[in-house]
């Protein structure tokens, strides 16, 4: 009997990273077909001239390179679960104090995790994405080109996805697949990068949760309680941030802690940032096995700086104790533990404590 | 392959493609030179402007070539609004027109200071007469749209009812007859109609044109502005290939409806596919309304005798209850067998129909739905092929139950 070919869905999101994925994919001899998630709900006609994803000349650019590859090629309105599961989440998160990461949300509940059941229940034997991280032997780790690695926003995957996750670009370097792209006539070669949310097109985050959440005037305080200024919404406001307090004092001042239930915003000294421990919750591990105790790297922001820790399981949360401090770590951002380049896992951040006080409170 | 997509565009018929032929070989075809090769395209359009006619009941002269039934649409609904005096602009459409109807009236209420109402449609998607009388405004409407079958769930229209309401309100009917014109047809002269769409390749004529029958009496301004074809109301060189493709497509499309037993043997197709659809899913839910008699073979006539009422023989929209529209679209085009969704937005994905919410579905059910449309050149194997693909997708599919 010859071997069947592979049946793959890639998921093309019209930029030059899952256009060349689809184009490896092909050149594997994978039996490829493509599909274009319809994330956004905003009328058609408004987003022909939008930034950011989904809009109408993404789904037209990964519609063409389809054409160019030769594969079927398919839109699916996905806005509903998008809107449910990240979009909604986002807002929720920040009204609940917290700074959410919306692409792993999303890659938990719909561009990879739930794309990837779907696909299964159609018979595909795998999904091909264009992130930048790689899958070897059902384990996930960091991509090949550092700078662009994306395993970050991709550590809530278990086995049961990984077995059936292709990423081909985990070890291509961006240049080498912008050449890919070049090579292979892809009209997304010189596509520009995608930043900031996808549905906050305009970058301004903040204006875009005051029009969903409305005002929520309160004050800014320092650590003793004392009124320093007022704001429009802690909502706007994430650990770690300096500007737009609205405060004049002798020194810098930082957002320590948003207290939403109490419309605060508190601030204090930079050193006040730095954090020795980091409770996780909704934790998960790539072996599927649950999180073990032991020495680890952890990454505790997609662009951040990363520090060992020790990791230590209790009951279905995990308490990391920092090597060395941390500054600026907020409740709601996803922490990923790595060994070397594998991914161990991971879990959303519930809480910290400074190193100024005592663990364990 | 088997194509069951028909309401979607028709395969071109040879007829077509034979008329075509001569005129995109010719050195030019401008049918408004006055010279040998322009008076040859001249005839060409001409001939093909009463095959337009003859299909419809109208007179060559009514006929307006356009760019399709979208401009079709868009030119009766605009024209009709800008003849009008402001006050006298109010519009009433049935709920469940094409978007190339709604979406110029509601264009025509933004910027045209005209009023739009729609009329309610029944679980069978027809519209409610009652209703729709109780919307006129005598004197102050423009226009009503009610169109000949629709072209998501295939039910007929009462249009001639319609057109007598309209009348009597001092208003103009609009029929879109881009899926009905073969078949079950319509005739402007017995349905009353004033304003007439048609496109050319749902009847087997190429894309790119299609006409607006304008009734004498009927006053419209036209939309597009420049030599002064088509008595004014449609500026712009006459395509001739095309023209005579659609003048081939029409004349065959009557001859069809003339030939005895041939809407009688598509509705048997029809009929095959369902039973063979409703062994392999006995919750199938048929979307329209099965006892139309335009559709169904030995059905008792529904309703009013009303022959404009007819809906289209070759389209059945069925539902698969719990089973995506667009999962079942891929594992059928993964088997070569091409039928479509409900409707499609701009960017392709598929969207809740505005008929299926029309009709009392809910947004889920919407998605569930598949239209497979058959026409001049489906056979039964098409449809055999059709019931096996579904069977193998389903069987795709089933595991999923199992496990959930």
């Amino acid at each position: 009997m010859t071997p069947t070919r592979p049946r793959v869905l890639v998921a093309m999101s019209g930029g030059v990273d899952s256009s060349v994925a689809a184009a490896l994919a092909v050149e594997a001899g994978w039996d490829v077909t493509g599909v274009h998630l319809k994330l956004a709900e905003t009328p058609a006609h408004l987003q022909v001239q939008g930034k950011g994803c989904c809009t109408l000349a993404d789904a037209d650019d990964a519609r063409r390179v389809a054409g160019t590859l030769g594969i079927p090629f398919y839109v699916w309105d996905m806005a509903e679960e998008f809107r449910r599961a990240v979009v909604d989440d986002f807002a929720d998160e920040y009204a609940g104090g917290r700074t959410p990461n919306p692409c792993a949300r999303c890659n938990e509940r719909v561009k990879v995790v739930g794309l990837l059941a779907r696909a299964r229940t159609l018979g595909f034997d795998a999904l091909a994405t264009g992130h930048y991280a790689r899958v070897e032997g059902g384990r996930l780790y960091r991509a090949a080109d550092r700078a662009k690695d994306q395993s970050y926003v991709l550590y809530m995957l278990g086995p049961a996805e990984l077995d059936h996750l292709r990423l081909p670009l985990g070890r291509m370097t961006k240049p080498e697949v912008r050449a890919t792209a070049v090579r292979l006539g892809l009209r997304t070669a010189a596509k520009p990068e995608s930043f900031d949310v996808c549905f906050v097109p305009d970058g301004d985050t903040a204006g875009w949760l005051e029009r969903r959440l409305g005002r929520r005037p309160g004050q800014v305080v320092d650590t003793d309680g004392q009124v320093l200024g007022s704001h429009q919404g802690a909502y706007r406001y994430t650990v770690g941030q300096r500007r737009g307090l609205g405060i004049a004092t002798a020194t810098p001042r930082y957002v320590l802690r948003v207290e939403p239930a109490a419309a605060r915003v508190v601030v204090g000294e930079r050193a006040e940032l730095a954090i020795r421990t980091v409770a996780l919750e909704r934790v998960s591990a790539t072996d599927g096995r649950g999180p073990r105790p032991g020495h680890a790297r952890v990454r505790l922001r997609a662009h951040g700086q990363e520090a060992g820790c020790q990791v230590v399981p209790l009951g279905n949360r995990v308490r990391l104790d920092l090597d060395e401090p941390v500054a600026a770590v907020a409740p709601g951002q996803a922490a990923v533990l790595y060994d070397g380049d594998l991914v161990l896992g991971g879990g959303t951040v519930a809480a910290t404590v400074p190193a100024a006080s005592s663990p364990g409170g | 392959m088997p194509y069951l997509d028909y309401a979607a565009s028709a395969p071109l018929r040879a007829e077509a493609l034979a008329a075509m032929l001569p005129l995109l070989q010719r050195p030019t075809a401008n049918p408004s030179s006055q010279h040998g090769p322009g008076r040859a395209a001249r005839v060409a359009v001409e001939t093909a402007r009463e095959q337009v006619a003859a299909l419809v009941g109208a007179a060559p002269g009514e006929v307006v070539f356009t760019s399709g039934g979208t401009e079709a649409d868009n030119l009766a609904v605009k024209g009709a609004v800008l003849a009008r005096p402001e006050g006298a602009r109010q519009l009433v459409c049935s709920a469940v027109e094409h978007h190339a109807v709604l979406d110029a009236a509601a264009w025509a209420e933004a910027d045209a200071g005209a009023r739009v109402a729609l009329a309610p449609v029944d679980p069978a998607g027809r519209v409610d007469l009652k209703r729709l009388a109780g919307l006129l405004e005598p004197g102050r409407t423009a226009l009503v749209a009610v169109m000949a079958a629709n072209n998501e769930v295939g039910t007929g229209q009462p249009a001639a009812a319609a057109a007598g309401l309209a009348h009597a309100a001092g208003a103009v009917l609009l029929c879109d007859a881009v899926q009905a014109a073969g078949l079950p047809g319509v005739d402007v002269g017995r349905d009353g109609i004033d304003l007439l769409a048609l496109a050319a390749h749902k009847l087997g004529g190429p894309t790119g044109v299609g006409a607006l029958v304008v009734r004498t009496g009927a006053s419209l301004r036209p939309l597009l502005h420049g030599g002064g074809q088509e008595r004014g109301l449609r500026s712009g060189t006459l395509p001739a290939a095309a023209i005579a493709g659609f003048g081939a497509a029409a004349a065959a499309a009557l001859a069809e409806r003339e030939a005895s037993g041939f809407g009688a043997a598509l509705g048997a197709l029809r009929d095959r596919l369902l039973a063979g659809l409703r062994a392999l899913e006995p919750g199938l839910a048929v979307n329209g309304d099965p006892a139309d008699p335009g559709r169904s073979t030995g059905a008792p006539p529904w309703g009013s005798p009303d022959p404009s009422a007819a809906g289209l023989p070759g389209l059945l929209s069925v539902r698969f209850p719990g089973r995506r529209a667009e999962d079942l679209l891929l594992l059928l085009d993964r088997q070569g067998v091409a039928c479509s969704a409900g409707s499609a937005c701009a960017s392709g994905a598929v969207t809740p129909s505005h008929v299926l919410l029309a009709m009392g579905r809910d947004p889920a059910e919407a998605r569930e739905t598949l239209r497979f449309s058959l026409g001049h050149a489906s056979t039964e194997a098409d449809v055999d092929a059709a019931v096996a693909a579904v069977r193998g997708a389903l069987e795709v599919l089933a595991p999923q139950e199992a496990a959930g």
